[in-house]
């Protein structure tokens, strides 16, 4: 239907004479603001293209009047981080580390950068501020398995335990009472019972007093005879409230049966010295260290 | 098989057989995969705030389930809508009825839905090609292909063979959407698979370079299929419902070829600040700010095609559904501009913003321009008297923008908040903020965002509701002012 121009009687503009299914079209000019900004943008790209590397050519690409480039720009920012930390990294790594948390100065660094490193690395299974969770033990408290010194714990940290790749690694194995067929469940049970009574809960005196035997016997070379654990082979202390496999009956009674053997990385493979130092004084300053 | 009266002014009246029952089965698929896009997009949204969700099995978690809500809403929902639309209005504007006859048509209708199905039963296995909005494997983009290509067929077909001496705007995108996707098909997917018998391929490109076929094909999937595609529809649906002729024939012209000339090298602003060199971030940054008129051209002929009846927004709730989807495209196509600028983009990259700014695009336009197409399409198609209630379209309305409110406004704070603490460094210089703390700072706006997606579906259910009754040519008792009871009325009484 072409050609029938009309005058739109709201607007009085007139049509463009076209109709699709009763559609029409109004002979409107462009927008003036809209063509302005349209240029502004074009103007726009062309000075960015002037400036900045922009547009490719056969072997290359423009290289721009600015001479930027990202990875330099990257190379800038880097270098100047390092320039400002390194008088820092130095002092931590000439330092032993009872005297950076004996330099209040030197501490607040290794305590931010530990913290960033924690978070980073340890907080998945340790938790936010070394809060723990079932299975990972709280680095919080002072209830420390394998020792809570500064020394201890950069050991801990920088050999990780039961982790064979390393061969200076924090290990000790617990054996199977129940899946090996050392004890029989009854004596299990009885064992039980007596492990209830070291942290001062209510349990069967009859079977409790057959347990202590058992575990004068079978537990105590690790435990401890009162059952205060050993930390020479990460073996915890049981008259606590504190419960790493948790400390319910029949928890108790499965770390006997078939224990649990929980396993920490190394990090001296991963992290430098001084980043394991300063995480060492991050840990040792949660709430535990000794 | 319609046979419908096409009039135009001067010409007399002649009947031309439409073929209406393949829009219909269009119709009523974008409707039933658009329910589904978004209740798996409302289920994984609480996945993401209540990580329990993840279900115990491997088809339960995110990770599977996400793709099939991006393909559901994009492909599914959003591709039914386009080929429901499309087809409607190429032959009504062309006074033909479709080319290649009932058996072309009903072949590209199913064969699109066996496509959606092949590449959701795809996701939910775990067979992926790892390419965000080209998750199908091999398999998949063989059949789409030769299904694409029916679909050009038929579409170019009936445009050749119309009866009017000029092609209408609608069918400039359309056409554009159609051919365009068809090449960023072909050549985001060219991979070798890896045995005859087996799912998995390797693509042709190796290293940036695929990521930067893979971004030409994504950014661009926004912009033909989720742009160019639905401003054919808004092209058609706005001034038909609006009933008044459409602003500017020459910004019409002009803002189409300058989107189609620019947008196709937008796409490395999705590589800000990777391995990508520089030169090509920049170009793509400048093409991008160069795209914000172009884009902006459709929404104003969309806005100004209603000089002249801006009051029928007041009682008109199919007509707001249109016009606020128009004012959505044009809130997205300046943030697009913005965000793909290399500054802004090293704080927006990654985070939440972006999710935000991807559904104020896909909620505010792409599905809003869908349900004001459908209301308009339903009671013509199933000739029924009018939509079976006026005020259930009103709560529709009212329930969904709110719903997009809520998810858009948690997703720009719970992203900008990211991106900031991302990059927030003490006075010794550590980072402030570790990555899990920034997630738990999030938690709150997802459970937010999850809620704006309760009220999304929910609005998109009564609409199911209301076409459906509407399709059975029932009409609600309901208290209409005047102006509605008048011009709502879809038959006119002759």
């Amino acid at each position: 239907m072409a050609g029938k121009v009309e005058r739109d009687e709201i607007t009085g503009v007139e049509t463009t004479g076209h109709e699709w299914d009763g559609i029409k079209e109004l002979n409107n000019p462009l927008p003036r603001w809209w063509v302005l900004v349209f240029y502004a943008t074009i103007a726009f790209s062309v000075l960015w293209w002037i400036l900045y590397p922009s547009w490719p050519t056969l072997k290359s690409h423009t290289r721009g009047l600015l001479g930027y480039d990202q990875r330099t720009e990257l190379a800038e920012i880097m270098a100047k981080v390092e320039e400002e930390r390194r008088p820092w990294l130095e002092r931590i790594r000439g330092a032993e580390l009872a005297a950076i948390a004996a330099d209040p100065e030197l501490l607040t660094f290794a305590v931010r950068g530990g913290e960033v490193i924690f978070k980073e690395n340890c907080a998945a299974c340790h938790g936010l501020g070394g809060a723990g969770q079932l299975n990972y033990p709280t680095l919080a408290d002072d209830d420390w398995l394998w020792g809570g010194t500064l020394e201890d714990i950069f050991y801990t940290v920088s050999h990780g335990i039961r982790f064979y790749e390393d061969e200076d690694t924090r290990d000790s194995t617990m054996p199977a009472f129940g899946a090996d067929g050392i004890l029989e469940s009854q004596q299990i049970e009885d064992v039980v019972q007596y492990v209830l009574t070291l942290s001062g809960r209510e349990a069967d005196p009859a079977a409790a007093e057959r347990g202590r035997e058992i575990f004068l016997e079978q537990c105590a070379a690790c435990h401890g005879d009162n059952g205060k654990g050993m930390r020479e082979v990460g073996a915890p202390n049981l008259t606590d409230d504190i419960w790493l496999y948790g400390g319910e009956p029949e928890q108790i009674r499965a770390q006997i049966s078939k224990p649990r053997h929980g396993v920490m990385p190394a990090w001296d493979s991963r992290l430098s010295e001084e980043s394991l130092k300063m995480v060492t004084i991050y840990v040792h300053q949660l709430g535990g260290g000794e | 098989m319609a046979v419908a009266a096409a009039s135009s002014a001067g010409v007399a009246r002649e009947r031309i057989a439409y073929n209406e029952e393949v829009v219909r089965l269009f119709t009523i698929a974008t409707i039933f995969w658009g329910v589904v896009g978004f209740l798996v997009g409302t289920f994984i949204a609480f996945q993401l705030a209540y990580p329990w969700l993840n279900l115990p099995y491997e088809w339960g978690v995110f990770s599977r389930l996400r793709p099939v809500h991006t393909s559901a809403v994009i492909f599914a929902f959003g591709g039914n809508a386009l080929l429901a639309t499309s087809l409607y209005v190429v032959q009504r504007t062309c006074r033909a009825p479709l080319f290649g006859g009932p058996a072309l048509a009903y072949f590209l209708f199913w064969g699109y839905q066996i496509f959606i199905v092949l590449a959701a039963t795809g996701y939910v296995m775990g067979i992926t090609q790892s390419r965000e909005y080209a998750e199908p494997e091999w398999y998949v983009d063989l059949w789409l292909t030769l299904v694409w290509v029916v679909y050009f067929i038929i579409f170019f077909g009936t445009i050749l063979r119309r009866r009017e001496p000029h092609i209408y705007v609608a069918n400039w995108f359309y056409l554009a959407f159609i051919i365009t996707i068809a090449i960023l098909h072909i050549f985001n997917n060219l991979a070798v698979p890896v045995s005859w018998f087996g799912a998995k391929s390797y693509s042709l490109f190796a290293g940036v370079q695929d990521a930067l076929v893979q971004w030409w094909y994504g950014h661009n999937a926004v912009g033909f299929f989720l742009t160019a595609g639905f401003l054919g529809m808004m092209y058609y649906f706005v001034p038909k419902q609006a009933q008044r002729p459409v602003y500017s024939y020459r910004l019409s012209i002009v803002h189409f070829w300058a989107l189609i000339f620019l947008y196709i090298w937008a796409g490395p602003h999705h590589l800000h600040w990777t391995a990508l060199p520089v030169w090509a971030q920049i170009l793509g940054m400048t093409f991008s700010v160069m795209l914000w008129m172009p884009s902006w051209g459709g929404m104003i002929n969309g806005l100004m095609t209603l000089s002249g009846a801006w009051d029928k927004l007041r009682w008109d709730p199919v007509l707001r559904f249109l016009v606020v989807s128009v004012a959505f495209y044009g809130m997205s196509t300046f943030e697009g501009p913005l965000m793909s600028v290399r500054q802004v983009n090293a704080l927006s990259h990654y985070t939440d913003w972006t999710v935000g700014h991807v559904h104020s695009g896909a909620l505010g336009w792409v599905a809003f321009v869908t349900f004001g197409a459908l209301y308009y399409l339903v009671p013509r198609l199933w000739k029924a008297e009018r939509l079976y209630s006026i005020r259930l379209v009103e709560w529709h309305f009212w329930i969904a923008s709110l719903g997009i409110v809520l998810y858009i406004t948690s997703m720009w704070v719970s992203g900008i908040m990211q991106g900031l603490m991302w990059r927030t460094y003490d006075s010794l210089g550590f980072l402030q903020f570790s990555f899990v703390e920034t997630v738990e700072a999030m938690h709150p706006f997802y459970v937010i965002r999850a809620l704006g997606g309760v009220l999304f579906t929910a609005g998109a259910l009564i609409m199911v509701y209301n076409l459906w009754r509407t399709m059975r040519r029932e009409v609600r008792a309901e208290e209409l002012l005047p102006s509605q009871a008048g011009a709502l009325r879809v038959v006119p009484a002759e």
